[in-house]
Order: C-alpha cells, then sequence, then structure tokens
C-alpha cells in the first residue's frame, strides 16, 4: 500500500532525510550565535547577553587579521589562474581522445583529493627540503594549485564530455582554423563551466589549512591564523567573527558556481 | 586549382589547425603535456621523494636522519605503540564511513526518488554547501556545541538528561572529561565533516535506478524491504563505495580534527605532523604516510572492480 504512490514518501523517509539535513546545517548556526556573545572567555551556552562590539574590534583592534587574509587571497587568485589553465587542458584532452594509458591519467588527476591531503603536505615539504626550496608564497601556491588543477578538471571533463564533436568538425569544415573554433564554439560552451571550477577552486583554496601548514613554513595565510586562534583562544567572539567572514567568502563563489552549472547537469540527472 | 585553394586555410594559425587537424594525437599530446608534467613532476615527484625518506632512518643519538637504505623504520613501524595509532584510525575511519553511509542514505534516497524541481535543487544545495564551506568554520562550531559549558551539556540539562551525558562519558575509551576531550566527539565532527562526500555519489547511483525496476519488483511479489535488499540496495552500493572512498581517505590522513576535538592519544595523522614537525622524524613520519596509501590503494582497487568510478 504504502509502496505504489510514487509521489508521495514514506514518514519514516522524510523525518530522516530532514534530520540529517538539520544535522548538517544546524551547527554552522551557533558559529553566527557566538559572534555576538558577550562573554570571550569560554563557550557558554546560552551566551550570557549579546552584543555587535566584536564586528568593531575585529575590524579595528585587531591588525593581525590583515596579512594572513591578503596572503590567502593572493595564493587562492595564483592557484586559481593556473588551476583552469592546467585543468581546462587536461580535460581538454582527457575528454576527447581515446588512447592506451588514459584510465590511468584520469586516475592520476584525481589522486591529488582521493588521497588524505597531510600526504600531498608532507610530500611536498620533503620535496622542498631536499631541493633546498625557500617557503615562500610560490610553496604555498604549489600545493594548492595542485587540488585545485583537479576541481577544475572534473568541472570541464563532465562539459567537455557533452560538447558534440559535430559542432567542432562543421567549425573546420567551414573554413575556422582551431584557434577561432576554440574562441567562437569551444568556449562560449565550456565557459560556465570553467568560471564554477574556478569558482570553486578560488574557495577551496581560500580555506585550506591542512596542506599549507606544511608548505607555509612562517607564513601566516586565514586559516592558518584561525587554526592557531582555535588552540590558543584570545578573543574567542573574534575568532567567530572572522568564521563568519570566510563562511560567506566561500559560500558566494559556491552559490555563483551551482547556479552557473545548474542547467543541464541536473535536468541531464533526473528521468523525466 | 581553386578547388585546392579551399581545402587549406590561411596564416600560420590555419597551417598548425591542419597539421593538428590531420593528427589530433598530436594536439592530444601537446594538450596533455603540460598538466601531466604539472602532477607528474610536483605530486608524483613529492610522492616518490616522501617514498625516499621512509627508506632512511633517524639516528637515535644525534637526531640527524642517515641517508642510507634500511628497513628499520619500517620495522619501527610496527612496534607497539605504533601499531596502536594505526589501528585506532583504521577502526575510526570504518565506523565513521559506515555511520555517513546509513545517515546520507535517506537524504540520497529522498533527493533521488522524491524529490522535484526546487525541491530538489534545494537539497543539492543544503548538501553542496556544507560540503564546499570552510572546513575549519565547521570544526570550531563543533568545539562550541561539544564544550563543557557548550551547547550539548546544557540541552541535557534541560531535558535532565545529566545522567544519561556523564554515563556516556564515563564510558571506558570513547568517553572523557568532556565530549570535546573525547573519541566520541573525534567521532562526531569526522561524520559531521565528510558526510556530504558520500550523500552525493550515493544519491548519483541511486539517480540510476531505473524506476520501472522498482515497479517491477513489487508487481512480482516483492514487498518494500524485499525490493530494497535485492534490487535498490545493490544498485546503489557502487555509490556508498565511491563516497567511502572519501570518508575512509581523509578520516585516516586527518591531523586537524582529533587535534581540536579528542583526547591526547594520537591519530595518524597526529603522529605524522609531530614526528615532521617537532620530534624531525621525517623518516618515520614519511613510513606513517605509506600506511595510508597502501590502504587507499587496495581500496581504490576494490572500488573500481566494484564499478564505484563510474559514480564519481
Amino acid at each position: 500500500m504504502s509502496s505504489n504512490g510514487k509521489s508521495t514518501s514514506p514518514l519514516g523517509l522524510r523525518i530522516s532525510a530532514t534530520a540529517g539535513l538539520l544535522f548538517l546545517h544546524l551547527p554552522l548556526f551557533f558559529i553566527f550565535l557566538y559572534a555576538f556573545t558577550t562573554e570571550e572567555k569560554s563557550f557558554e551556552f546560552p551566551p550570557p547577553g549579546l552584543t555587535t562590539k566584536w564586528f568593531g574590534v575585529a575590524w579595528n583592534s585587531r591588525p593581525d587579521i590583515w596579512p594572513p587574509l591578503y596572503l590567502s587571497l593572493e595564493v587562492a587568485a595564483i592557484a586559481t589562474a593556473l588551476a583552469l589553465v592546467f585543468g581546462t587542458l587536461a580535460a581538454a584532452a582527457l575528454s576527447r581522445a581515446k588512447f592506451f594509458g588514459r584510465e590511468t591519467i584520469s586516475l592520476l588527476f584525481v589522486l591529488p583529493i582521493a588521497l588524505p591531503g597531510i600526504i600531498t603536505g608532507i610530500a611536498l615539504r620533503s620535496a622542498f627540503d631536499i631541493m633546498n626550496i625557500p617557503f615562500s608564497v610560490w610553496t604555498i601556491m604549489l600545493g594548492h594549485a595542485t587540488f585545485c588543477i583537479v576541481v577544475v578538471y572534473n568541472n570541464a571533463v563532465a562539459r567537455f564530455r557533452r560538447l558534440s564533436g559535430n559542432l567542432v568538425e562543421a567549425s573546420m569544415d567551414l573554413g575556422a582554423d582551431g584557434f577561432q573554433t576554440f574562441r567562437h564554439v569551444i568556449l562560449p560552451q565550456i565557459g560556465t563551466a570553467l568560471l564554477a571550477g574556478g569558482m570553486l577552486a578560488f574557495a577551496l583554496s581560500f580555506d585550506e589549512v591542512i596542506v599549507t601548514t606544511f608548505t607555509a613554513g612562517q607564513q601566516t595565510t586565514l586559516p592558518i591564523w584561525m587554526l592557531s586562534e582555535l588552540i590558543r583562544p584570545r578573543q574567542r567572539p573574534v575568532t567567530n567573527v572572522v568564521a563568519v567572514f570566510v563562511f560567506i567568502v566561500t559560500l558566494l563563489p559556491i552559490l555563483a558556481a551551482y547556479y552557473l552549472t545548474r542547467e543541464g547537469e541536473h535536468t541531464g540527472g533526473t528521468s523525466k | 586549382m581553386t578547388v585546392a585553394l579551399q581545402e587549406t586555410r590561411r596564416g600560420i594559425g590555419g597551417t598548425i589547425s591542419d597539421v593538428f587537424f590531420a593528427r589530433p594525437q598530436l594536439l592530444t599530446f601537446l594538450l596533455l603535456t603540460p598538466p601531466l608534467l604539472w602532477i607528474g613532476v610536483v605530486y608524483i615527484g613529492s610522492l616518490f621523494a616522501l617514498l625516499l625518506q621512509s627508506f632512511y632512518s633517524l639516528d637515535d643519538f644525534s637526531g640527524v636522519v642517515i641517508h642510507e637504505f634500511t628497513l628499520s623504520t619500517y620495522q619501527q613501524l610496527f612496534e607497539g605503540s605504533n601499531v596502536q595509532i594505526i589501528l585506532r584510525t583504521v577502526t575510526m575511519a570504518a565506523l565513521v564511513t559506515i555511520t555517513s553511509a546509513v545517515i546520507a542514505f535517506p537524504i540520497a534516497y529522498y533527493a533521488a526518488r522524491y524529490a522535484r524541481g526546487w525541491k530538489k535543487a534545494l537539497f543539492y544545495l543544503a548538501v553542496m554547501m556544507p560540503l564546499w564551506s570552510s572546513y575549519l568554520v565547521k570544526v570550531y562550531a563543533w568545539k562550541l556545541i561539544l564544550a563543557k559549558e557548550g551547547v550539548i551539556t546544557w540541552f541535557a540539562g534541560a531535558l535532565h538528561l545529566n545522567w544519561l551525558l556523564n554515563g556516556i562519558l564515563g564510558l571506558p575509551v570513547i568517553g572523557g572529561p568532556s565530549l570535546s576531550f573525547s573519541y566520541l566527539g573525534t567521532y562526531f565532527v569526522f561524520v559531521y565533516i565528510w558526510l556530504p562526500y558520500m550523500i552525493l555519489p550515493t544519491q548519483a547511483a541511486l539517480e540510476r535506478v531505473p524506476a520501472n525496476f522498482i515497479e517491477a519488483s513489487a508487481d512480482l511479489g516483492a514487498d518494500p524491504g524485499q525490493t530494497f535488499r535485492t534490487v535498490i540496495f545493490p544498485l546503489a552500493l557502487p555509490g556508498i563505495v565511491a563516497g567511502s572512498i572519501f570518508t575512509f581517505s581523509l578520516t585516516l590522513g586527518d591531523y586537524i580534527i582529533p587535534q581540536i576535538v579528542g583526547n591526547s592519544r594520537l591519530m595518524i595523522g597526529q603522529a605524522v605532523y609531530t614526528l615532521q614537525g617537532t620530534a624531525g622524524n621525517i623518516p618515520l613520519a614519511a613510513a606513517f604516510t605509506v600506511v595510508p596509501m597502501v590502504i587507499m590503494a587496495l581500496y581504490l582497487w576494490m572500488a573500481k572492480r566494484m564499478g564505484a568510478f563510474d559514480v564519481l
């Protein structure tokens, strides 16, 4: 009786799905709440009072926040730019041709996110040690670009697979050279996927801490700053203010990426 | 003569295009070389550098790394406390994976079978947002929730369940002075952080189960439970396995979560971090990272055989 109604779901399923989603979202609410608490020495719940002064404190009297923020933005921008180039090239090559070893190479491009981040981190660090490369923005960027390539690659490869080879052939038959074809036929079709991949890569890099602790040396990115505040808290609500900021900075690219790729990926998946 | 002109393109760009058009393999090769060099040199190269380190050893007295081939570091890996660390981490990874699969399934199933239109978009976003949003912020949220003076304690008090909370904290091994200093707390945070990685592939696999399979199963007299066990679950399994690659691998290597929420007994990630940092024992740290690498290699091999890569 309960199995033949396709549009109505069993009550138990609905409850457990809703509970699961609540579990995913409720904890973040507390980050926001504690940004307004008057208690700065402990995580007392419920907060003894509410205040907005921590936003002012973070903005005016904590100069230690700004350099890490700029460094994170710089690294994320460079890593994303590099990842866009390399990820697109890899996706273009691997989606169109069939050749020996293609599967292995595809696996290779997923490896940086399939293996735990700590392995990437310590591997890069020991390579820097061996080659006597001093820590700099570029060592951080090197690590970030490696997994950002994977993100761009994943986004682009899905779009390339749906790109019809006929269009490219038609363009070439009509006299366009390869560059014109790329500019006028391929790029308009993969553009949004690249933009989405780029934004996700940016969000990922901006927020990365596991690999960064190994490749940063004495430099402090914003996530490293947050980590040290978590271990040795000073003004706990200020950490929350920064956490709210980081949350929003990573959320906006995610929403934009979703908006850019929502047609196709979605309607294509469902049976209608 | 004019016919021949139509067939060729003008300029250098045209000539290059013609070359690539005639030899598509060459284009593939040229496209692939830069990214492959990057991943090959930067990533794989570093992995080899790391592997190499694990065959060196640390001189116990001088604290200097001896650059000579030896297996003694691996021998250390299988001594008492180190084996404990490995077992502890693998057990945690397995429990986290199973729990995530159980919590993820109803969400994925609802999203794949019943959600339509805006609801479907909402479900998708509701999973994507926590997946991509800041890792540290999410861990921090749990620090607030699990702290001794924090949210859970207050709720337990309000519901007169203090005896239950204290009972759980009093349990051997998984308990501790408060949830934020216990294995139980670490386990909650792991499940929370990696859950979206499980939902998405499970949902992708469930989307591919044809609706008429389920109808056919019901028509042939199976009750919903039987349909689930014999039709839906086997078809969803590759998706669950694909998700478990992430939940398992990420738990194996994480050193931040157990550092912020957890007790003083180490997990593999923390061992690696301390060994390479303060202890300066890079060889043993490298040998430790080989453990998740080997486990993940076996895992990926098994997952590939189960068709898990098709859902990724």
